[in-house]
């Protein structure tokens, strides 16, 4: 596959860069910091990538979304799919004490992503198709206590994935939602484990399959279907009494 | 925790890699609050397909490694019975596996290492460039410095599958003969005992010899572990008892029902059978486990094997998965634990006594002229260290002192062990 990864020098998207990188395909890897892109451009080199590329892109800036597809697909000479997992995040309690924060995670993670994934619709639509996979996340799945900010910009993109999936999948543009659990990753770090937290290498691994598979939708690891099938039909008084 | 090594260990006083470790090796000494973990600094720096040199970052897991260059015919040619292991945890404690008897530890196949020392400079270095700092690095448990990178020779495979016999022994002396006999023959050999088994069965075991398997011998396909369970929470601490281990082993002693069995098996399950099993130690309930390995010298004579064995048997020692593995000639790394003998660990869980038994396991060692493996250890006394390692220790203190006088570098182990400042 020829794919190109917003997100890739960290965590989970470092992770699906690399199962890619290892089974041969050829990428482009999307971001702010070069150095970092550069570093893990290497990486998966050696780990098996056909070839590999580096392309500036920053969610924050919409300017620069259009230049960096083009140049992505330059290189590529098609593209077969593009991974986003970029955002920002804040715990609750970070969210709430500063605005500032606030403004740009809802900003990041809900508007900007998606203003992303419009770019990315329209030129894969014009080539004929493509795969779009997008991490969103469990915390969007229901209002919870300790996520609300960040589940609401997640709840928003689900639902945004959802519909575009439903609309144009028959016109060859397969959209793919991500709902990982809680990962351990730098984003999470100091954070409280809960049950069933994962490692990124297993959430790609999940990504992966979906990605083959085409899912429209998929929970990393499998295990958070059946928690957000239960969370999702808990009573409002159980809600508001237990402490996630 | 980060992906960048060379800013977060300017500071710190010891580096840790996925924390494998049964000990005290790598928590932090007295009055530190943090340690560096490395696994986030996982890249892979180069490789080169022509000679099978690999430079990676030092948090590189081996179970990494193994997935990406497997199915391309390489691989580490030393593995430890787990691969949740980082390249420079593997260095720090100078791993050796089933084939220290050809390929000796881990430390024979480390062509350079990229570390910040005490003083604050990163180093290049090598054999020839620090021939102390490199030899007390092995097996140094991270006391001579931070492992930013490692350089390391992989082995050219035949396939990525490995061929093994499995052979029924039912006694002791039986068992260490054969593992002797198939020294010569075979580069990778183990035996498992069952430790529970007392009296005229003692040392009833299965004898376990394996090579890479030659490609007409191999299966097509590329192995892959399969199906891994978990166990999902804490178990009570009384789950793992005597019955239960009995009847685990018992299981593991018949799961071949025929004493002789050969064929490919693939090599997840071959080097790190426990592995298999997700988060297998939380089994042991929240009071944990330790474990205890030493290595009895092939000159105190295979007698003192079985006495050692019979003194654990003796005391119940209840484990899992213990195998004895016949260690080759010692490596170069100063504090390195493998030496010619026969190695015995045995897994421990931790409750009232646990003390004594160490004390006593540790004065069979110190008479037979053996010594313990570092890395499995969080409660030997450091008289009884001072005494196995009376050799070797001073040599390493001495490297220690040039590279690290104020003895910034140090971990509660080092506390313990060496008598390292709080």
């Amino acid at each position: 596959m020829r794919v190109a990864v917003l997100g890739a020098t960290r965590g989970m998207g470092r992770e699906v860069a690399r199962r890619l990188a290892t089974r041969g395909d050829s990428l482009v890897l999307l971001g702010r910091t070069p150095a970092a892109l550069d570093e893990l451009a290497t990486d998966l080199q050696v780990r098996g990538a056909r070839k590999v590329s580096t392309v500036p892109l920053d969610l924050a800036d919409p300017t620069s979304f259009a230049p960096a597809l083009d140049a992505a697909k330059a290189f590529l000479t098609r593209i077969d799919a593009v991974v986003i997992t970029a955002g920002a995040f804040g715990t609750q309690e970070q969210l709430e004490d500063d605005v500032e924060l606030c403004h740009r995670v809802l900003d990041l993670d809900f508007t900007k992503t998606i203003l992303l994934c419009e770019e990315v619709r329209k030129r894969l639509l014009a080539d004929g198709g493509g795969q779009l996979v997008v991490f969103s996340s469990v915390a969007g799945d229901r209002g919870r206590k300790t996520v609300g900010l960040y589940g609401a910009t997640k709840a928003g993109l689900s639902h945004y994935l959802d519909a575009l999936d439903h609309r144009y999948r028959s016109a060859g543009l397969v959209t793919t939602c991500v709902k990982p659990g809680f990962v351990r990753t730098e984003m999470t770090a100091g954070l409280k484990e809960p049950p069933f937290a994962a490692d990124p290498d297993e959430v790609a691994e999940v990504v992966v399959a979906a990605i083959d598979r085409q899912s429209p939708q998929v929970y990393a690891p499998g295990i958070w279907r059946l928690v957000m099938l239960v969370i999702r039909h808990l009573p409002r008084f159980v809600m508001r009494r237990v402490g996630f | 925790m980060g992906t960048d090594l060379e800013s977060l260990t300017r500071q710190a006083t010891l580096s840790r890699g996925l924390g494998r470790s049964y000990g005290d090796a790598s928590l932090p000494a007295q009055g530190v609050a943090e340690v560096v973990g490395t696994r986030l600094a996982d890249r892979m720096l180069a490789f080169d397909e022509q000679t099978g040199v690999l430079r990676a970052q030092a948090g590189l897991s081996l179970h990494d490694l193994a997935r990406t260059f497997l199915p391309r015919g390489w691989f580490s040619p030393v593995s430890p019975g787990t691969w949740y292991v980082t390249l420079g945890g593997m260095v720090a404690s100078d791993i050796h596996g089933k084939n220290h008897h050809v390929a000796g530890t881990i430390g024979r196949h480390v062509r350079a290492l990229r570390m910040r020392v005490a003083s604050g400079e990163v180093l290049e270095v090598t054999r020839s460039s620090h021939p102390d700092l490199f030899a007390a690095t092995l097996g140094g448990m991270g006391l001579t410095g931070h492992i930013l990178e490692v350089e390391l020779q992989l082995q050219k495979l035949s396939s990525p599958w490995i061929w093994r016999e499995s052979i029924q022994c039912p006694s002791f002396d039986e068992l260490l003969e054969g593992v002797a006999q198939s020294a010569e023959a075979w580069p990778q050999t183990v035996a498992w005992i069952d430790t529970l088994a007392t009296g005229k069965h003692l040392g009833k075991g299965v004898l376990m010899r394996g090579r890479w398997a030659r490609p007409e011998e191999a299966p097509a396909r590329q192995p892959r572990r399969g199906l891994q369970p978990t166990v999902p929470f804490l178990a009570p601490s009384w789950a793992i008892n005597d019955l239960t281990v009995r009847a685990i082993n018992f299981a593991y002693y018949h799961k071949q029902i025929v004493p002789f069995v050969e064929g490919p098996v693939t090599p997840h399950s071959w080097f790190t059978p426990l592995d298999s099993i997700k988060h297998w130690s939380r089994a042991y309930g929240r009071r944990g486990f330790t474990q205890h390995q030493a290595v009895i010298p092939r000159e105190a004579g295979l007698g003192k094997v079985r006495e050692y064995c019979e003194l654990i048997a003796k005391r119940g020692g209840t484990g899992l998965l213990c195998v004895l593995k016949d260690c080759g000639p010692e490596g170069e790394g100063l504090l390195s634990f493998p030496k010619p003998g026969i190695s015995v660990p045995i897994d421990l869980p931790v409750k009232p006594g646990l003390q004594d038994f160490i004390d006593e396991l540790n004065r069979f060692v110190l008479d037979v002229g053996g010594r313990i493996y570092l890395t499995k250890d969080g409660f030997t006394r450091r008289e009884h260290f001072e005494a196995m390692e009376a050799d070797r220790l001073p040599r390493f203190r001495e490297v220690r002192r040039t590279w690290d006088p104020d003895l910034k570098l140090r971990s509660a182990m080092s506390q313990r062990l060496l008598g390292d400042p709080g």
